[in-house]
């Protein structure tokens, strides 16, 4: 956080103008994702080509899978004279290769920058092509100057629910019989737990976006031109009819949301919860789920729970009074916090490169219970977190988020617990389960283990029973 | 077969197909076609990105900077500022009031902090269109601080990746020439487009030096400014990655007179060529009697093992596609080398004499394709049934859900694949992939049933 002067006791420390090692990616990124999670889409970026390459090369380092997102391929004359023609050979071509049934554009920098009139392009490419069989386009504003790829994400799902709602708010679709849930940017193991829980409640759902088996997939026999699965065309034009929508994430308050859209215009109820990380914030999602469904929750989840309380109360005396900077996304922060503040472990500094204005309500609801003021920080890189660590001598026991915190954890000299959005040092990102006591059980068993290993290993006597 | 786009038709060729050549290439990628390739941006941060001691610094939205932190595996001797991602982060104000005295603030800020010797400015596709003057803020900063301060022009959308090879040459030409070249010894060269991926470039210096030539710059594995300074007064330069350094090669001969040799240190046959080519040129006999000597050792040295990898990889099948196309010749010779076969060949930008010469050295039906995209390579992976491919990471995941071994050539590996030891490397690696058991659960081997197999 620049906006407070600090200082060292040798020389005033500047408030840093530039942005050293992010902590945050562009917004056309999360918007990708996005599409990639609704079946049959294609992504496209329409701007420069690098753009779509690199946010590939991001994601795929992450899943390892194929992450296919076309682009318009801007050149210096599409530039001046617009990108139009580009776009709609941009379109003709990914149809006529992948045969998609919805292509999903996002705009970058460039075409925001020299103003590109998405409306006008897509409604002209339409009545160019009507009549032809060609895939449903929906698109999406994110300029890159404008948030960080969280807010792409959470505006793409917004747009494409907005886009295909209203082409199709017939009275007669309606159904009242399930719920939309708009999960946030999470790993795909988390989005299998969702699905999971919503078939134990028997309860429908809309689950979008669903990258749980477009971005991973089985090994194939033959290369599938656009992997399988995904939020359909179809459900996601009857969002509107749906009886409820939880959208997970405490931050999301600030925002226009998917949810709050729905509710403003077709008076879907909206129900906005943090990440259920941790059994406080699964206990609030698992309420939910009873008072929508009028179901008690299913007795395999009330075995988790306990199962996860009495690990808690095993594991209690290794953690108590440790130490953790906590950073990543805004609302994986959140939640990772809560369960943090749940187990004993003090978040020292709780950090994101996003900027929603609602970190640090979202932190003082989830820490009530913690007895000293926790520090968070928005709009932070990890350099600002390293002096920040320094300047305050924080001496965390251990940092806890995604594998760009990997530099600050070795300055440190303490262990990196790898969560989140990405992971690019390990395998298995997409597989790790955030949400839910299982989930939380996973991450409990992991900080400890950590913690021992570190125990074991600092001393020259290597005890044999921890 | 793969449904190619008609744009695309003339960009791929079968060796003993009638009329087909010249490939069609070096032109902009066909819109939605999914290239493989970045952009010139992209071009232009690769070059530079290993010198060590300057700042590097993006001027532009944060993404161009997120994608690019500690992307290379180019290893430092010393600094490493190479490793840190530096941006002005332009957000909507900066968009409408320009982002020149946020640029001129965060110069200052980070040369004050880290001291670099040089700081390299990337200009991204908007600062492009909303008319900072990215030089003006440079030539600024460089006399407040008396460094080298360095606009590159690399906006994305001003071409291909080529073109950010240029610009990044273009960077450097600024400062060749400013040092001084008194110890520079008349057999001395300087090493141009080797990075030190995983330490290549400290190999290739050792051969240089037991030749008993004088290393002056490398560009830019492990770079230094100073050096790079100094790079006016080697005799000679021996040039790699063709495709990012010829320009610049070419601009030193018209300003300094220095001519420049093409080399590759991929494979036995041209490494050895490479430091021979090099001894030659100098027409020293005791140089080549010592180069000799010393590419004989180096090849008693790892021959046996090769020739245990041989026997096990013969007749393999393998797939190549990479950024330059001189580095596919290399491959193509070394994966004969270990008795296996190229069946398709490509690269993101090649030109017409590179395809030309590629489907000289291939054998008859093999695939050479330029820019190519996802759809068309799992096509001819499947069609020739491939048992490895070699590539970067965009195309890693297109070989492994077919279930296809895959080695990483490309600017992330980890493992020095140059020189006689990396040839060595390579073949561990290969072997390590083709080797590997999980290939006969795959699908692609056994099918999806569940059937217990004996």
């Amino acid at each position: 956080m620049s906006s407070q002067p600090r200082t060292t006791p040798h020389a005033p420390r500047p408030n840093w103008v530039s942005t050293r090692n992010p902590c945050k990616a562009c917004a056309p990124l999360g918007a990708a994702l996005v599409m990639r999670g609704i079946a049959g889409a294609v992504p496209f970026l329409h701007g420069s080509q690098g753009c779509a390459t690199y946010m590939r090369r991001y994601l795929i380092s992450h899943f390892r899978e194929p992450m296919d997102i076309a682009t318009s391929g801007f050149s210096e004359a599409n530039t001046i004279f617009g990108g139009g023609a580009n776009l709609h050979l941009g379109l003709q071509n990914v149809t006529s290769q992948y045969h998609p049934s919805l292509i999903g554009i996002a705009t970058t920098c460039l075409t925001e920058t020299i103003g590109e009139d998405m409306h006008g392009l897509l409604h002209e490419y339409r009545e160019k092509t009507a009549g032809t069989p060609s895939p449903t386009l929906v698109h999406v504003s994110t300029p890159s100057y404008s948030g960080t790829h969280v807010d792409g994400f959470h505006d793409a799902v917004r747009s494409v629910v907005q886009q295909l709602a209203e082409a199709d708010a017939s009275p007669s679709a309606y159904v009242d019989s399930f719920v939309n849930i708009f999960p946030g940017m999470v790993s795909a193991e988390d989005l299998r737990f969702l699905k999971e829980v919503a078939k134990d409640f028997a309860m429908p759902i809309t689950l979008f976006p669903d990258y749980s088996e477009t971005l991973d997939g089985p090994s194939m026999e033959k290369y599938e031109k656009i992997p399988a699965g995904g939020t359909t065309i179809a459900a996601l034009r009857a969002t509107p009819s749906a009886k409820a929508s939880i959208e997970l994430g405490r931050t999301l308050r600030t925002k226009s949301t998917a949810a709050s859209f729905l509710q403003d215009k077709f008076q879907v109820p909206a129900k906005r919860i943090g990440l259920p990380i941790g059994v406080h914030e699964s206990d609030i999602f698992f309420a939910a789920m009873e008072k929508l469904t009028g179901h008690k929750t299913p007795e395999k989840y009330r075995q988790e729970r306990g199962r996860l309380v009495d690990a808690y109360v095993d594991g209690h005396k290794y953690l108590f009074g440790k130490r953790a900077i906590v950073f990543g996304d805004e609302d994986m922060v959140v939640g990772l916090t809560s369960f943090l503040a749940e187990i004993g472990v003090f978040p020292v500094l709780c950090a994101s490169g996003g900027k929603s204005g609602a970190l640090a309500r979202s932190i003082a609801e989830v820490t009530t219970h913690v007895r000293e003021k926790v520090a968070v920080r928005d709009g932070v890189d990890f350099m600002t977190m390293a002096e920040e660590a320094e300047l305050k001598e924080l001496k965390p026991d251990f940092v806890i988020g995604n594998s760009k915190g990997a530099k600050l954890a070795r300055e440190l000299g303490v262990p990196l617990i790898r969560v989140g959005f990405p992971i690019h040092d390990r395998i298995g990102g997409q597989r790790i389960l955030h949400f839910g006591y299982r989930g939380a059980q996973q991450l409990f068993d992991l900080v400890v283990n950590v913690l021992l290993e570190v125990k074991q290993d600092s001393n020259s006597i290597g005890y044999s029973y921890l | 077969m793969a449904d190619i786009l008609r744009e695309r038709e003339r960009q791929v060729y079968r060796k003993g197909q009638a009329n087909a050549l010249p490939l069609d290439c070096e032109k902009q990628s066909a819109a939605g076609s999914v290239s493989q390739r970045a952009c010139v941006f992209c071009g232009s941060r690769v070059v530079l990105y290993p010198i060590a001691d300057a700042v590097h610094i993006v001027h532009g939205p944060i993404g161009c900077a997120s994608y690019t932190w500690d992307i290379r595996g180019a290893l430092s001797s010393g600094p490493e500022l190479h490793r840190l991602s530096f941006s002005t982060d332009m957000q909507e104000l900066d968009v409408v009031h320009g982002g020149e005295k946020k640029l001129y603030a965060a110069l200052c800020e980070l040369i004050d902090a880290h001291h670099p010797k040089a700081a390299f400015v990337y200009a991204t596709c908007i600062v492009g269109v909303i008319g900072d003057d990215v030089a003006a803020v440079c030539k600024r900063v460089s006399l407040e601080k008396g460094i080298p301060v360095l606009p590159v022009h690399s906006e994305g959308f001003k071409g291909t990746k080529k073109d950010g090879y240029r610009a990044a040459c273009d960077a450097l030409l600024q400062i060749v020439g400013t040092g001084p070249t008194e110890e520079v010894s008349p057999l001395s060269i300087n090493i141009l487009g080797d990075f030190n991926l995983a330490g290549e470039t400290w190999m290739i210096r050792d051969y240089y030096a037991r030749m008993g030539v004088q290393v002056v710059s490398c560009i830019t594995g492990d770079g230094r400014i100073d050096e790079i300074r100094r790079a006016h007064g080697a005799a000679l330069n021996v040039v790699q990655c063709s495709g990012s350094m010829t320009y610049l090669a070419k601009t030193m001969q018209e300003t300094y007179g220095i001519p420049f040799i093409r080399v590759s240190y991929f494979g036995i046959e041209d490494m050895s060529k490479s430091l021979y080519d090099v001894a030659r040129h100098f027409k020293d006999k005791e140089m080549l009697k010592r180069t000799q000597s010393m590419v004989r050792t180096e090849l008693e040295r790892v021959m046996p093992q090769l020739t245990e990898y041989r026997k096990a990889l013969t007749g393999k099948r393998a797939a190549i596609y990479v950024g330059g196309a001189f580095k596919a010749f290399s491959l193509v010779s070394a994966l004969r080398h270990l008795g296996m076969t190229t069946v398709m060949v490509g690269s993101q930008t090649g030109n017409k004499e590179d395809y030309e010469q590629l489907r000289e050295i291939c054998d008859e039906g093999t695939i050479i394709v330029d820019d190519s995209n996802p759809l068309e390579l799992s096509s001819f992976l499947e069609e020739k049934d491939v048992d490895v491919f070699i590539g970067g990471v965009k195309e890693r995941p297109i070989a492994y859900k077919l279930g296809i071994g895959f080695c990483d050539h490309n600017h992330e590996r980890k493992e020095a694949l140059a020189g006689f030891e990396g040839m060595l490397n390579f073949a561990r690696e290969v072997y390590g992939s083709v080797m590997s058991p999980v290939w006969q659960l795959t699908p692609r081997k056994r099918g999806s049933s569940l059937e217990v197999v004996k």
